[in-house]
């Protein structure tokens, strides 16, 4: 009888450990499997940062650059601009502070970026993705309008720092990519300072 | 502990779970004396879900057009993290399928596992075979190097050979004038999904067949005719966990030498990978020596034995086709090799060296005194089939036990 | 029966030890001591890859940041020195994230050369380490050539001899014997020993960027068996535990 229960418990000691060493070993053998879905060397280098010349970019004049498949803006604010910026009222802002949105440290300041006229961001409504559009003209889509962006699928406004107003779908602010400046005038989009 | 019995219930109540635990696993009794040569049925079971796995993973990077294919697997081998580890496992995986699909059919040769009652799971077994042999040829062409093509050209061509509907024939199967990417994307559908799927069902198939009449053992006794008073028969043991345990053994110890050749000789000297291969396909530019992956070329070798081309690919045939008239053609009352008479074990002898020396013969090029090695080499090959009527009856049999030894 | 099997594992085994005559071919070869884990010589090799073949030849499947990672020319946290790269390897004005990339286009190679020069990724995989060893140090005068050169291990290849000023250039050796000889005509800038080190290295080089990963594939190999022959020892004795049962 004792021999019987040595014997029992013999083979639930090494059932035990076979089942714990091999599921060890499943489980590094999942590693490849899993890992493979990282990103690969080509997507990294897809995704490499995108470098601008941002002398090119007129007083006024938003453009559109591709970074990891996404549009980035870069717009050449104005004084005016900057005013408008400035000017709205964090009533009006879900997130005047940017609290809640995306963006690095060293954007954070009362107009978001690093130098004061250049304003950068991820051109991606907070809301489901649309590329809002560029409304800079004062009064355009109503009589209050002072300047900022306007996403058509479904009506989110942003000021001119890319900050969500209240009362529109959207949640957060327009998010700001990692980016520094190298030189007077060339900007890396993907890199932080 | 209760909690599971009461989940189990509910499932059995609407599907036979435990009773097909117990009718394959539990209660599934096989001879107690299954040796070394009954390892690489289960071994076999286990390649193909890697193969499955390896595959579908490679699916995810693989690019079937022959401008990208030759590229997605450099950059599988390069770009994507672990991916060469994928691509290894593959290729050392369809290697080893074969080899542990011959020992698998050779059990069954030194033990008369074909013979009555088994000859259905035998027939599945060589369905199962010739599945995997196309499964391995198409797969072959997906790399698109200079051996994939021309090995893809070469035996595409061998159905130009067929009388009166050889050029169509030809054309149809290629789907385009000559092996192109059309070939490429068709091929990669068979491998990826059709044949796969075909080679699941077949391999289910076999295993019910074979649960059905029992398993063989290396004494050829039915250990069915003697039972004890619970219908258990005496020479009899349960699948699990008797066997379970005794198979994980085996695995870990393939897995040990799959691991060895991946990670140490993935090419395994030019057999496995071949060099050719790592130069993208040229129409133009014929590699100096083509040959098929080794598990192709004893037959191969026969192909070109032949001096006709019609002739040589039905000889080509009939070496593999002569397997499913196995069961028939052994007249023997005797299922085992340990009670055959002299007779069976000399030709079954001859016939592995023959195929050995096929194999290699396969893999040279050419020449007059190895064709002629390669002519009587095929000859003891097929002497071993078509004479077999003749000498299992004329063996001098002994007397097999009533109990396994 | 032990018989059978033995006779079996030993067939078996005779037709596997032929590979080592495998992949030989006709040609007499000298071999190649190539050590992918030395990453000195496999930046040197680099740097006369890119200064003298990456002109013709390029290296599509490989990126300039991975092979400086793998290569190990990086600084003490692991990062890759981008200026060494840049200034030390990297002359088409490429981005360090770009494929190895030649500055000769198709056409112009195929006028110039006859042959289009074929990217180089693949070659040690594909011909060998040996055979680019020898083909790299088989060169000889042949005025009936466009570029005055022939090559033993590669008859009538269209390639000039890009190693000219290091190796010197040698002649065949007219002495009647029917092994094939070279002797030195004119001085190069390294001799004998000094070349075949050169050579040693680029070949080192492309032995790595055959197969990237080797080194890393080794080192795990070495893990996963150890691994699982612990693993064996575990499921042997539960096997043999259970199987008492069974007289």
């Amino acid at each position: 009888m004792n021999s019987y229960k040595m014997n029992l418990n013999r083979r639930k000691f090494l059932t035990n450990t076979t089942a714990a060493v091999g599921g060890i070993g499943m489980a590094f053998a999942t590693v490849p499997f899993i890992g493979s879905w990282l990103p690969s060397a080509k997507a990294k280098a897809l995704g490499a940062p995108v470098e601008v010349d941002i002398s090119q970019i007129q007083e006024g004049q938003k453009i559109t650059v591709a970074w990891r498949g996404q549009p980035v803006f870069i717009v050449n604010r104005t004084q005016e601009y900057l005013n408008a910026a400035r000017s709205t009222s964090n009533e009006q802002l879900r997130d005047p502070n940017s609290n809640e949105s995306l963006q690095p440290e060293y954007a954070r300041n009362d107009v978001r970026s690093i130098k004061e006229n250049i304003l950068v961001l991820v051109g991606l409504c907070t809301h489901l993705g649309c590329v809002p559009l560029y409304k800079p003209k004062m009064g355009e889509l109503d009589s209050s309008w002072k300047g900022g962006f306007f996403c058509p699928c479904h009506g989110s406004k942003f000021d001119f720092s890319g900050r969500v107003f209240k009362g529109v779908p959207a949640p957060t602010n327009l998010s700001i990519p990692p980016h520094k400046y190298v030189g007077s005038s060339r900007l890396v989009i993907g890199e932080g300072a | 502990m209760e909690k599971s019995n009461v989940i189990l219930s509910w499932v059995d109540k609407r599907f036979p779970l435990t009773e097909l635990w117990n009718d394959h696993i539990a209660k599934y009794y096989a001879p107690k004396n299954l040796n070394f040569w009954y390892y690489f049925g289960a071994l076999s079971m286990v390649v193909l879900v890697l193969q499955l796995i390896t595959g579908i993973w490679l699916t995810m990077n693989y690019n079937p057009s022959a401008e990208g294919a030759f590229d997605s697997v450099e950059y599988i081998m390069r770009d994507v993290p672990f991916g060469w580890l994928l691509r290894y496992m593959h290729s050392t995986g369809a290697s080893f399928f074969f080899i542990v699909v011959y020992l698998h059919m050779f059990r069954a040769m030194l033990y008369g596992s074909y013979k009555k009652p088994r000859e259905l799971v035998w027939i599945i077994g060589l369905l199962i075979y010739l599945c995997l042999m196309m499964e391995a040829f198409f797969g072959y062409l997906l790399p698109w190097g200079q051996m994939s093509f021309w090995g893809a050209k070469v035996i595409t061509s061998l159905f130009g050979a067929v009388p009166v509907i050889g050029d169509w024939l030809m054309e149809i199967i290629r789907g385009d004038f000559n092996v192109s990417g059309v070939t490429l994307n068709r091929f990669f559908a068979l491998h990826v999904v059709a044949i796969p799927l075909i080679l699941l069902g077949l391999v289910v198939v076999h295993i019910i067949s074979l649960h059905e009449v029992g398993s063989n053992n290396p004494d050829g006794i039915e250990i069915k005719k003697l039972k004890d008073e619970n219908g258990i028969p005496k020479d009899g043991i349960a699948f699990h966990p008797y066997y379970t345990v005794k198979d994980a053994v085996g695995l870990v110890f393939f897995l040990i030498l799959f691991s060895a050749v991946i990670f140490y000789f993935p090419t395994m000297g030019g057999y496995f990978l071949e060099a050719p291969n790592f130069d993208p396909a040229n129409a133009l530019v014929t590699p100096e020596h083509i040959a098929p992956v080794w598990y192709f070329t004893p037959f191969y070798a026969i192909l070109r034995a032949v001096p006709d081309k019609l002739a040589g690919v039905v000889a080509m045939g009939v070496a593999v086709v002569i397997f499913f008239f196995l069961p028939w053609l052994d007249r023997s009352n005797v299922r085992s090799i340990r009670y055959r008479g002299i007779y069976y074990k000399i030709f079954l002898t001859l016939f592995v060296i023959s195929f050995v020396i096929l194999g290699y013969l396969g893999m040279e090029t050419p020449s007059p005194e190895k064709t002629l090695l390669a002519q009587i080499c095929s000859f003891i090959y097929f002497s071993f089939f078509f004479l077999m009527p003749v000498y299992t009856t004329l063996d001098k049999n002994k007397t097999v036990p009533k109990r396994l030894t | 029966m032990m018989l059978k099997r033995n006779i079996f594992i030993f067939l078996y085994s005779v037709l596997f030890s032929s590979l080592v005559f495998a992949n030989s071919g006709h040609l007499n070869l000298d071999k190649a001591n190539v050590n992918v884990k030395d990453y000195a010589s496999l930046q040197r090799g680099a740097k006369i890859y890119m200064t003298t073949c990456a002109t013709c030849h390029s290296l599509k499947y490989v990126r300039y940041k991975e092979m400086a990672q793998q290569i190990e020319m990086v600084d003490s946290s692991g990062d890759i020195l981008v200026d060494v790269v840049q200034e030390g390897l990297m002359y088409t004005g490429a981005k360090i994230t770009d494929n190895v990339l030649s500055a000769l286009n198709k056409n112009d190679g195929e006028k110039w050369f006859g042959k289009s020069p074929p990217d180089l990724s693949l070659v040690a995989r594909c011909r060998g380490v040996d055979w680019l060893y020898t083909y790299l140090r088989t060169f000889y005068k042949d005025d009936s050539k466009l570029w005055g050169v022939n090559n033993i291990t590669f008859p009538d290849v269209a390639m000039p001899h890009v190693l000219l000023n290091y190796q010197g250039l040698k002649g065949l050796d007219n002495d009647n014997s029917d092994h094939i000889n070279l002797k030195l005509i004119q001085q190069g800038s390294l001799n004998e020993k000094e070349y075949d080190l050169m050579v040693l290295d680029l070949v080192n080089f492309l032995s790595y960027v055959g197969e990237p990963h080797q080194v890393e594939r080794q080192r795990m190999g070495r893990f996963v068996i150890l691994f699982l022959s612990i693993l064996l020892v575990i499921v042997y004795l539960l096997k043999r535990e259970y199987w008492k049962d069974v007289k």
